[in-house]
């Protein structure tokens, strides 16, 4: 038996918004992932050591996934994405990444693959073109394109009719407004959410939704926003604001799109209790745990008194 | 109520936007206050935390103008994080209650000529896009005259023999601007002024010093920021070069980025974002050229740099130059970052000496 050529995918960034997808499409065309590891304390060290200080917590724990990953696998999936057409760009930092990769580390055979819709890079040719590398039957690339991509979509809608299914429940809520990679990251966001389960509390988040429903609801908070991945969590959040009880906003020091686009979210939000989670390296869980507890406090107070 | 129309700083070129603006609204236009310490303590007072500097210097550029009077403000700057600004400071000077109109030209994180038509209509209804057209040609050959001899001064300012010729001659050629109409006497008054710069003496050795200084946008534009880094450098003897100004940002940038990512194919393979690319071929290229030094120069958290100055590390081990980083954010200190020019300045002094 021929061996199977392994791809590396780093658990960080784009994972958590493309896994599904790119797991199914791959291992169709007879390829193996190889996934790496929860985000843990050697990972982020690594991470620091080969970035920029200044650079963002996410980015950083990305270069450490694709260290974990060199030599143990034949090559690491690194997507650059630009944009997705008007008024759907993404941050700065996903225009860089292949290139900031690719000048770290030297021994590492990279997949990329390029997203830029008003240069002409469509996603799905800009797929094909990486596939064609790994397997050279077109009709199965198609046929697993088009496979994964409703594979992602059933995916996708589950999530949304469980969260639907929360909505209807009588417990306190909290929807969590934040980018997909620092929520469900183990590390970032994972002492978040463990409190919040531990205290009981019905936790909604903000990338499971209809996204070009979210991308509709954005337009009635701002005309002017460009980001994707934030106009999706921003309209979200407005879609939901008025079903849950109060709404927390995690970001990483020093994101870009957030510290404008929450900035504008706490002045527009009225009549709702409205906390804001900075997470970086040395967030410590007691003062976490702290804010989180006087939160939930004052929302059950606020229930109370109807 | 008369309206009086402001923006934020942008270096020197207030004196274009400023002529352009009160000749085509036919408005009072009033520019800012200087920058000064004021001006930034009372941005990042009402800024939100990580945001880059630029937001804080114009938030804070705002504030003064509206004090002074001013009630109709422009924001017209796109690009990566700038040009989402316009939605927020409404918002905050709004929560601050100021009563003002704001006009955001930018559509889709690029300065749209359509929603600056409308403004300018909307200003002056006698305007015609004819009359529009003409000021913009003569903002635009303003732009690119005053970018020429500031590159002619960058050159040549360290070897003047009479100390702080250069500097006089350049206010008065700035002021000179401020009271020039009509595209002829425009022209006019560059190669009047060329010739007068031209015939200053200078002492320049064929082995000067050369440090090419590169970086975020506004920060290289707008000195202010920089704690005048650029001229700090230039007084102490060195040729400086710099490619970034307004010039290239409206003009040239758009036929150099795809050339430039295909000469250096070693060290990026896509655009970057911003001017993250162009910096690197930029890098790259005065390092052949026999530059002695490079001073990378960006704004506390600014995205597409981070990412550039995760590549320059690599040209500075394969050409052998030093590359110095400065970052700055609202509360750095002058002295600071004055030893650390003085210290970059004596090793590329000792450098060159060995």
């Amino acid at each position: 038996m021929r061996k199977k050529i392994k791809i590396g995918v780093p658990r960080a960034f784009l994972y958590y918004r493309y896994y599904v997808f790119w797991k199914n499409f791959f291992e169709m065309l007879g390829c193996q992932i190889v996934l790496s590891p929860e985000t843990n304390q050697e990972i982020i060290q690594n991470g620091k050591n080969l970035s920029i200080d200044e650079s963002c917590l996410p980015a950083k724990i990305y270069l450490g996934h694709i260290n974990y990953l060199r030599e143990k696998c034949d090559y690491i999936l690194v997507p650059r994405i630009c944009n997705y057409g008007k008024e759907k760009r993404v941050c700065m930092k996903f225009m860089g990444t292949i290139d900031v990769v690719s000048n770290l580390f030297s021994d590492i055979e990279i997949l990329d693959y390029n997203v830029d819709y008003l240069k002409g890079d469509y996603e799905f040719f800009s797929l094909f073109k990486v596939a064609f590398k790994l397997n050279k039957n077109i009709f199965r690339i198609i046929w697993s394109y088009y496979r994964s991509r409703k594979k992602e979509k059933r995916y996708n809608q589950s999530l949304i009719n469980r969260q639907v299914n929360i909505l209807k429940s009588t417990r306190t809520k909290i929807l969590i407004v934040s980018h997909p990679y620092i929520i469900y990251d183990a590390y970032l966001g994972g002492n978040i959410i463990n409190y919040l389960k531990k205290m009981n509390i019905e936790i909604l988040y903000s990338d499971r939704m209809e996204r070009s429903e979210a991308i509709c609801y954005a337009k009635d908070f701002s005309k002017t926003l460009y980001w994707l991945y934030s106009k999706e969590s921003i309209g979200s959040a407005v879609y939901y604001k008025d079903a849950v009880d109060g709404i927390i906003f995690v970001s990483s020091f020093p994101c870009g799109p957030d510290s404008l686009v929450n900035e504008l979210a706490f002045r527009k939000f009225k009549n709702i209790p409205i906390i804001n989670i900075i997470v970086d390296e040395s967030t410590a869980l007691a003062g976490l745990e702290t804010r989180l507890e006087s939160f939930i406090d004052m929302i059950e107070a606020r229930k109370d008194n109807g | 109520m008369d309206r009086v129309i402001t923006f934020p700083h942008l270096g020197n070129y207030y004196i274009v936007f400023n002529y352009f603006l009160s000749n085509v609204t036919k408005k009072k236009v009033i520019c800012p206050p200087p920058t000064t310490k004021r001006t930034i303590a009372l941005g990042s007072k009402y800024s939100p935390d990580f945001v880059c500097v630029p937001f804080k210097y114009n938030l804070g550029n705002y504030i003064e103008a509206l004090e002074k009077g001013a009630n109709v403000l422009i924001q017209g700057g796109g690009g990566c994080r700038y040009g989402y600004y316009a939605e927020l400071e409404e918002e905050i000077l709004r929560n601050l209650g100021y009563e003002f109109e704001f006009y955001n030209l930018i559509k889709d994180n690029h300065l749209s000529l359509k929603k600056g038509y409308n403004f300018c209509k909307k200003m002056n209804k006698k305007t015609n896009i004819f009359k529009c057209l003409y000021y913009l040609i003569n903002a635009l050959f303003m732009i690119i005259f005053m970018d020429k001899i500031e590159r002619y001064i960058r050159k040549n300012m360290g070897f003047e023999i009479k100390k702080g010729s250069f500097e006089e001659l350049e206010k008065e050629y700035l002021s000179s601007f401020k009271c020039s109409n009509g595209l002829l006497k425009i022209i006019h008054n560059y190669f009047k002024y060329k010739k007068k710069f031209k015939s200053i003496k200078i002492n320049k050795p064929d082995t000067c010093l050369k440090v090419t200084i590169i970086g975020e946008l506004y920060s290289l534009i707008d000195a202010n920021t920089s704690y005048n880094t650029e001229r700090k450098l230039i007084k102490m003897g060195i040729e400086v070069t710099r490619l970034t100004d307004l010039t290239y940002l409206l003009i040239t940038k758009r036929f150099l980025i795809r050339k430039m990512i295909k000469k250096n194919k070693k060290y990026i393979k896509y655009n970057l974002g911003a001017d993250a690319s162009v910096n690197i071929a930029l890098a790259r290229k005065s390092a052949i050229s026999g530059c002695d030094g490079i001073i990378h120069l960006k704004s506390f958290g600014c995205t597409p740099e981070i990412s550039a100055m995760s590549i320059l590390p690599k040209i500075s081990e394969d050409y052998n130059i030093p590359i110095m980083y400065l970052s700055f954010d609202a509360e750095d200190n002058e002295v600071g970052i004055d030893t650390r020019i003085e210290a970059f300045y004596d090793m590329i002094v000792r450098r060159k000496d060995n």
